[in-house]
């Protein structure tokens, strides 16, 4: 059983890491592309239309992969966690059937739309379909995020005798406190991929002296949404998120914090510091008294329950990851405000674009939000644990009761060597679009 | 409630079978038939346009199933975990190889992604069928060892094939003499499918000749049919039960019959594309119909065979899910319309930008 769980989890982490990297890139961007081709049919400047072009050539590279790292991801829910479908079927069925039928419908359907039919519908309704995959995309991205939230804090269920969780208030499943939240901050945190992204393609044309033009638009339009969305993902999203693990995964809470005890008169705030599991402390603290409390609840010397306070059973079972995880969110969440904020302004002051070494930080900065939006992918997922259903269902009983361990090894494997094929090809692929860079009118 | 969602689902399935089936025939094709360079492209443009909104087919009925029968969903995706992996990486090959032919111009570059192309078609078009024919057979469910069973009821893990690779009653493997044959009938229509697509899509100059192989194929078609029909005896006690006792059901292989003969009388490529959809859409239909309400018959005596009654949902879960279902697939067949009528044409005429 032990080494069945290891392996159905590592498979699972690994191939949802892995499409998770184009999704956010695509919801994000999708944004993005609808803002240039609205701002071409407000001013007319041949530029923003091209810019919009360019970058649904990217988007659609990213597309693909979405939907090929996807589908594995369905699959698995049945190969590897056949229990849990078993039992939750009724319920996260809805949503992962929902979210298959209204959103990728759209996305897709439109896509493909939005590539080709430039000519043949027309400025307005090619705008229109740049803002429908807009829509399937974040449909797509509530969707799953409904059904996560229900994994995190179930709601409109009821169990049977033969332990199958089914739905009794459908309604429920979309006013799930944990929700909205949840769904906010994940979409912020993309737009920030995104805008980094555009802001980095734009920095390296403009450091290499090539479509300079072009370098400017993507510069500005990258710090735009880039300084916007990185404040929305701390407050109010992060906080709101935050405030709901306190309430209702307490255990989860303590160990993202690093707090092994309670201590009366306030909880301090652990800027860095590492978890030590033996001696159940932090090594290395740097901490500021009694933010913490005051965040979470407004009150400088609000307790804050620590580690100690809960059965063993019901924490995280990898304390240190979930901790890591939380604050290289946290502190790289930090970094892009800062980032941002300083590119924002010598762009008012009209000096960024001569100046070099911001560039150059800019340029290179492109990998961490997507380090930052796993990690925080991360934290959600490691703190539910040791349950696959918050309180309810623990994940051991959740996998495959037929699928022996040598079989999900060699899967995952497998999975290994050709998602790193497709990585390589993939790179391939947005390096020669990135270098081919925009062109100006058609083809 | 039951029935609906089965039906529904059917139908959505069906969907993908016509629709990405002609991507898989299309790669058929492609692997045997096309030898110039200007040829190679069209065709495979001709599927690469539009595999993944014909993909999306799949999710839905995937998320559907899991919806309204999770437990014949976890139990067929863990039983037949190897071969279903195998599917994933098979299809992920083939998406890549549509998507990256095109992206460099290098002759060595265009065959290595053409032949992923095409094989991976071939074998997903292979395994399919064979789904089909294992789904027809049989599986030993609950891992019955000398008549106990091994595991809960209806979990169960296949191997790919048994010694004698052959559908013995109560140990058969994934691939057997009888599965295979379903994969071969599976691998002929949709390459019929596929060059019929081709046809109706482009000004390919191999289409005269395409011709000719969409006749011998359905020749083969046929003979292959009528084989399966006899040895189905084999591994049915009684083949023809289910259609003896629901006399309405004969309308399925009717359709099928439908569709054959339309492969043979009609004349023009639309004609002949819409019959080989109507034999992808009697064949599946007919098997799912000759063991209806089961939908995956226990080879032992220990274990039911699962059912749609006894691996459905709450009431209350399928019925809300019908409210979302009816405007979820009108929404689908608007947006497919759309783009169907954007595309409409011949694939070499246009500008596609892709």
């Amino acid at each position: 059983m032990e080494d069945m769980i290891f392996y159905d989890r590592l498979q699972f982490a690994f191939t949802i890491t892995f499409h998770y990297l184009f999704p956010q890139l695509t919801m994000g961007l999708s944004l993005i592309i609808v803002y240039f081709k609205w701002q071409y049919l407000r001013t007319k400047t041949e530029t923003y239309n091209d810019a919009a072009k360019f970058f649904m050539k990217i988007f659609a590279i990213n597309f693909t992969m979405g939907v090929i790292t996807g589908i594995p991801m369905e699959f698995q829910f049945g190969t590897n966690w056949a229990k849990f479908s078993e039992l939750t079927g009724n319920i996260i069925g809805q949503t992962l059937a929902m979210e298959g039928t209204f959103s990728f419908f759209l996305e897709s359907s439109f896509l493909a739309l939005f590539i080709f039919g430039e000519k043949l519908m027309g400025q307005k309704l090619h705008l229109l379909t740049g803002f429908l995959v807009f829509l399937g995309s974040w449909a797509s991205g509530y969707f799953i995020l409904a059904t996560n939230a229900w994994m995190q804090h179930p709601v409109g269920y009821e169990i049977l005798a033969n332990g199958q969780f089914v739905l009794t208030h459908f309604t429920a499943l979309f006013s799930n406190p944990w929700l909205l939240p949840a769904f906010l901050h994940n979409q912020m945190a993309s737009v920030v991929t995104s805008s980094f992204v555009v802001a980095s393609i734009g920095a390296f044309y403009l450091l290499s002296q090539k479509n300079e033009e072009y370098g400017k638009l993507f510069l500005k339009t990258g710090i735009l949404f880039g300084l916007v969305s990185s404040l929305l993902v701390a407050f109010p999203t992060g906080d709101w998120n935050a405030k709901n693990v306190v309430k209702y995964q307490p255990a989860a809470f303590a160990a993202m914090e690093g707090i092994f005890h309670t201590e009366d008169g306030g909880a301090e705030i652990v800027l860095i510091g590492q978890p030590n599991m033996v001696e159940k402390k932090l090594d290395n603290k740097i901490a500021v008294p009694n933010i913490l409390s005051f965040l979470t609840y407004q009150e400088w010397d609000k307790q804050v329950k620590g580690m100690e306070e809960f059965d063993k059973s019901e924490l995280p079972q990898n304390i240190p990851a979930l901790y890591y995880s939380y604050h290289m969110m946290v502190g790289l969440g930090t970094i892009f405000i800062g980032v941002m904020a300083l590119a924002a302004f010598l762009l008012w002051r009209k000096k960024l674009y001569s100046f070099a070494p911001l560039l150059w930080v800019i340029m290179f900065l492109f990998p961490f939000p997507y380090i930052a939006n796993i990690t925080g992918w991360y934290v959600a997922e490691l703190g539910r644990q040791p349950y696959l259903v918050y309180g309810l269902l623990r994940t051991i009983d959740g996998i495959s009761p037929t699928v022996s361990s040598g079989n999900t090894l060699f899967t995952l494997l497998g999975f290994v060597g050709l998602y790193l094929l497709l990585g390589l090809l993939f790179l391939l692929l947005v390096g020669k679009a990135i270098y081919a860079g925009p062109k100006p009118q058609t083809h | 409630m039951e029935i609906f969602w089965y039906i529904i689902i059917a139908i959505v399935l069906t969907v993908f079978f016509i629709l990405d089936g002609y991507d898989f025939g299309t790669g058929i094709i492609h692997l045997f038939m096309a030898k110039e360079e200007k040829d190679k492209a069209v065709i495979a443009k001709a599927a690469g346009l539009f595999w993944d909104s014909n993909e999306v087919w799949l999710v839905a009925g995937g998320g559907l199933l899991f919806m309204a029968f999770p437990t014949f969903y976890a139990s067929v995706f863990s039983g037949f975990y190897l071969p279903l992996i195998l599917v994933l990486w098979l299809m992920i090959f083939r998406a890549i190889g549509l998507e990256l032919r095109g992206q460099f111009d290098y002759p060595m570059w265009k065959s290595i992604w053409d032949k992923s192309f095409g094989v991976s078609s071939l074998l997903l078009a292979l395994f399919f069928g064979i789904a089909l024919g294992n789904v027809v057979r049989g599986v030993n469910l609950g891992g019955v060892e000398n008549d106990i069973s091994a595991y809960e009821a209806h979990y169960f893990f296949l191997p790919l094939w048994n010694a004698h690779f052959s559908p013995e009653r109560t140990h058969p493997g994934v691939i057997d003499w009888f599965t295979v044959i379903i994969g071969v009938i599976a691998v002929v229509t949709l390459a019929i499918h596929g060059a019929n697509w081709i046809r109706l899509k482009t000004n390919s100059s191999i289409n005269e000749k395409l011709k000719t192989v969409i006749f011998r194929l359905s020749l083969v078609l046929v003979a292959l049919t009528i084989f399966s029909l006899i040895v189905w005896h084999v591994i049915h006690p009684q083949p023809f039960g289910n259609f003896a006792d629901k006399p309405l059901l004969i309308v399925f292989p009717l359709i099928y019959l439908a569709g054959i003969a339309g492969l043979f009388f009609t004349k023009s490529d639309r004609m002949k594309f819409g019959s080989s959809s109507l034999v992808i859409v009697g064949g599946i239909t007919s098997s799912l119909a000759s063991i209806f309400p089961m939908i995956l018959p226990s080879t032992n005596d220990v274990n039911e065979s699962l059912t749609i009654y006894n691996t459905s949902t709450t009431e209350y879960g399928m019925s809300v899910a019908v409210n979302w279902i009816i405007v979820g697939v009108l929404l689908g067949a608007v947006y497919m319309f759309i783009q169907k009528r954007l595309t409409a044409g011949k694939i070499d005429d246009m500008d596609y930008g892709h």
